[in-house]
């Protein structure tokens, strides 16, 4: 266990968890603002960066590739939220179902379960080559925190319009919502159109990273973002109250979820275990806050008569 | 300005828990009336209204707001005339926004939420004045979350969130059940200032006897979804519990056994 190792490995980890922190933001949305568990991203993820290398592929311009890949993504979005809303399937079951079927669609993006883009032949934004021994503008952390920048820039002013309050208030409160003459409907849709449109930009960007897309890339996607937003909020929501801060506290959140991977890797794990390992995490985490309600308040309810 | 004709709604069709929860109801209101309505668990005054707010549609029947037949729009279609509070004081607020948040909310009811700001400097010097009104000093508080107030402050606001579009029709749904004596006094008199400054026409559902009778210029007794007292104008006026106790067991034979609707 060289400690070197660990050390010229953690750039990539960095970047890793930047490119994924774009899908936690996206997962943030729908898990914490519309408070749906959105299991689309399984599948959103796979097709953005499909979408993306196809495109590419096909000789088109990085930007316009990663722009196809974003609106791909909000069409998953949009079945998912078509299936939820307008046909009534609860939001897990209609995720899932999405997730199954974008199995084939992908499949039929990519033609076959991987496809490879060559960073020598293609003129990549993000990759792994980039990290080290590059100009600084090229150099992929630096490019991704801009991306990330510009990501929560947007957000934050759309969470502020009419349009992005009643969005909250949907996730918040129905009845109110609907009362106040918000259609929760179509903010639920809305919501999930965003969400899934990052969550494929984020799979665009970790194709070029690693150089191909491949059918199986976006398993357990929702366990990896719902882990970064976890981890965010358990280590920066004390001090991360704004809203845009919150959202930088999600994607240092997935920083440190690669990095911490990238140690454990180093340490020498079973590399087999690891998805086990992330799911037993999230779920110890997800648990803390009931955990917290039910042993550990003191009670509020005031004793006698009074 | 509400016409409520031949309504029917009936729950668990086909079931053993089948319910006919209004029974070929009809109502209809006048510009500024204010009615309070009493009546049993189980009587049909939450359905009534939650027929008329569109939670669901009806059976059979037509509902009509200011002329215009609303029975086949969705809830937040009809949203634009009607303001509402509810008995639990969660149900009317988002918990997780703050004051003025709720507010532009409100603000913008039965408008299109486009990508303008959601909320204006010009607003919020309009809520602080109107925030003033209730008297709880949330003037001073107007970006903390509404999680954070007490079931009497969340009642008033939202008291005043459904007010501040003017609705056609105020729909209060026994908003001051769950509070306490004292605070629900204080709310009730927020409700009765709101409701004359702006000569609402306003439905409130009561447990309480005393309350149906103090408020209001007219009172109507609900049972098995269908109107069964209506009392208004002088009458109304003369009113007293053991009158309407009297009257009750009259149209309905049997006594009126709730300890709760008498004594409050």
């Amino acid at each position: 266990m060289d400690i070197l190792t660990l050390f010229n490995a953690l750039p990539g980890a960095v970047a890793q968890g930047l490119i994924w922190g774009i899908a936690a933001i996206g997962i943030y949305i729908t898990f914490r603002i519309l408070d749906i568990a959105d299991l689309t991203v399984d599948g959103s993820l796979c097709t953005g960066g499909a979408v993306c290398i196809m495109m590419m592929q096909a000789g088109n311009n990085v930007y316009v590739s990663l722009l196809v890949a974003i609106i791909a993504g909000m069409i998953t979005g949009l079945a998912t939220g078509v299936f939820h809303t307008f046909m009534g399937i609860p939001a897990i079951l209609a995720g899932i179902l999405t997730q199954l079927g974008l199995y084939s669609v992908n499949l039929k993006i990519m033609g076959k379960s991987n496809q490879a883009i060559n960073v020598g032949k293609y003129d990549l934004l993000v990759s792994l080559r980039y990290i080290k021994d590059v100009a600084f503008y090229k150099n992929t952390i630096f490019v991704v925190c801009i991306v990330l920048i510009i990501i929560i820039a947007i957000l934050y002013w759309f969470f502020g319009t009419e349009l992005g309050s009643a969005l909250r208030a949907t996730g918040c409160n129905g009845n109110m919502s609907r009362a106040q003459g918000i259609n929760t409907n179509s903010s639920k849709v809305l919501g999930l159109m965003i969400s899934n449109g990052l969550v494929a930009l984020s799979g665009a960007l970790l194709s070029q990273y690693q150089g191909f897309a491949d059918i199986n890339m976006g398993r357990g996607a929702i366990v990896i973002g719902l882990a970064a937003v976890i981890i965010g909020e358990a280590i920066f929501g004390k001090v991360f109250r704004n809203f845009g801060l919150k959202l930088l506290g999600v994607a240092f959140g997935s920083i440190l979820y690669y990095l911490v991977l990238q140690t454990v890797i180093w340490m020498g794990i079973d590399t087999d275990l690891l998805k086990l390992l992330s799911a037993l995490v999230v779920a110890i985490f997800l648990a803390i806050p009931y955990w917290k309600g039910r042993y550990f308040t003191k009670s509020n309810v005031k004793k006698g008569g009074n | 300005m509400l016409e409520i004709r031949n309504v029917t709604k009936v729950f668990n069709p086909g079931t053993v828990n089948e319910k006919v929860a209004l029974n070929d109801f009809s109502l209809t209101l006048e510009d500024g009336d204010f009615v309070t309505v009493i009546g049993g668990n189980g009587a049909g005054k939450s359905t009534m209204m939650n027929a008329i707010a569109g939670v669901w549609l009806v059976d059979e029947g037509q509902i009509i707001i200011d002329g215009e037949d609303v029975t086949k729009l969705p809830e937040h279609k009809r949203a634009k005339y009607l303001g509402r509070v509810f008995q639990d004081p969660m149900t009317g607020t988002a918990a997780t926004m703050n004051i003025e948040e709720n507010l532009a909310l409100a603000k913008r009811r039965g408008a299109r939420r486009t990508l303008k700001s959601g909320i204006t400097k010009k607003e919020r010097e309009e809520y602080r004045e109107l925030l003033k009104i209730l008297d709880l000093g949330l003037e001073e508080r107007m970006t903390s979350k509404v999680g954070l107030l007490s079931g009497g402050q969340r009642q008033a606001l939202t008291l005043l969130m459904a007010t501040l579009q003017k609705p056609k029709i105020l729909l209060l749904d026994e908003h001051t059940a769950a509070l306490d004596p004292k605070t629900a006094a204080k709310v009730l008199d927020t409700t009765e200032l709101i409701v004359n400054r702006e000569k609402l026409t306003t439905m409130m559902i009561t447990h309480n006897m005393k309350d149906a009778i103090a408020h209001g210029n007219r009172l109507i007794m609900l049972m098995d979804g269908r109107i069964i007292l209506d009392i208004k104008g002088e009458e109304k006026k003369q009113l007293t519990v053991e009158q309407l106790l009297h009257k009750f067991e009259e149209v309905s034979g049997e006594e009126f056994t709730s300890d709760k609707a008498i004594l409050g």
